[in-house]
């Protein structure tokens, strides 16, 4: 067994209406920033899996990402390997 | 003897006394049922109430969904079982795919908590059979942060087509509010979608609260005809005049 450490990447899907997105959109004029457009707010997961190898690693967490962590509907993830921590809070 | 309607309590429900208060005043027997339960305890229909389960951690009713409990209402409403989703319970029945679409953050960013009028697509269902027929719009609060109903255009269509809008937003005449009509659609659902049906008609969610709008009390009773018909309906279910197999424990 070894530790593999990834993160998942959830974003709202194209077309879907991200309203945080455009909440953030609405700040950046108060900010002076111009040119910044088509913001989405998503959330990053990060968590560690104990298997045999990184390929099965990889499929728990694709499964996670699928059933739990990203609503398919509305939600698109990206899982990307990451470097291991010794101890996360 | 009054008909058992289990109502779900998850770590965070806060609607379930008032559900659990709203059925005793539409005649049914509550039952209370608790969310690491794997059985239902023989109940004729099932509430998943309001509130915050698991503190919506993550997404609006994604952690309840793989509750226990959840596993038994899935094979309930596998078997044709009455199923009600009240706002959270309507968001974790979207999660756990019971219902077609999801509930995304309202467009305005804001929780909302104030009064709605909404009006039935249908009369024919288990749960708005007894409304009365070209009834005034329903008054009953909202009161969530992720309302907004969402489905494609493919699907709100099919929805429509198929009779699976059981609620939308109205406004004081009872035409369908706009989605920009903040007045009258407040969290900004597509078509004004307020509540639907699954495709078998056995399983309905909606955002608003009738448990809240059923006795003058509170402001408004117009909620009780709803829970009152899902009581009738669970009685006839009980009295098998629809065939309702009990859930096995699993």
């Amino acid at each position: 067994m070894s530790s593999h450490r990834f993160a998942v990447n959830v974003t709202p899907k194209p077309g879907i209406l991200d309203p945080q997105g455009r909440a953030v959109e609405g700040s950046l004029d108060h900010l002076g920033i111009e040119g910044v457009h088509a913001v989405r707010v998503g959330r990053r997961v990060e968590l560690s899996v104990d298997a045999s190898d990184a390929a099965s690693a990889l499929a728990v967490v694709e499964r996670l990402a699928s059933e739990l962590l990203a609503n398919p509907l509305i939600e698109a993830y990206a899982i990307e390997a990451i470097e291991p921590v010794e101890a996360v809070a | 003897m009054p008909v058992r309607i289990g109502v779900v309590v998850f770590p965070g429900s806060n609607c379930d006394r008032d559900t659990l208060h709203g059925l005793e005043l539409a005649g049914g027997e509550p039952v209370a049922l608790w969310h690491e339960q794997a059985t239902l305890d023989g109940v004729a229909a099932v509430i998943l109430p309001g509130g915050f389960a698991y503190g919506d951690y993550l997404r609006a009713g994604v952690i309840a969904r793989f509750s226990p409990v959840m596993r038994a209402v899935e094979a309930f409403a596998a078997d044709g079982g009455l199923v009600l989703g009240i706002c959270n319970g309507f968001q974790v029945l979207a999660e756990a795919g019971l219902v077609p679409g999801a509930l995304l953050r309202n467009r305005g960013l804001r929780f909302l908590g104030r009064d709605v009028r909404i009006a039935a697509e249908r009369l024919d269902t288990p749960f708005t059979h007894g409304l009365a027929a070209g009834g005034a719009p329903l008054r009953m609060p909202i009161a969530h942060g992720e309302g907004c109903y969402y489905a494609d255009d493919a699907t709100l269509d099919a929805l429509e087509a198929e009779g699976q809008v059981l609620f939308r937003y109205v406004d004081e005449e009872g035409g369908q509010a706009a989605e920009d009509d903040r007045e009258h659609n407040p969290n900004g659902s597509l078509r004004a979608i307020a509540g639907v049906l699954n495709a078998a008609g056995n399983v309905a969610g909606l955002m608003p609260h009738p448990e809240r709008a059923s006795e003058s009390i509170l402001g408004s009773d117009e909620g009780l005809p709803i829970i009152r018909s899902l009581v009738e309906s669970a009685a006839r279910a009980a009295a098998g005049e629809r065939p309702l197999a009990l859930v096995a424990a699993s």
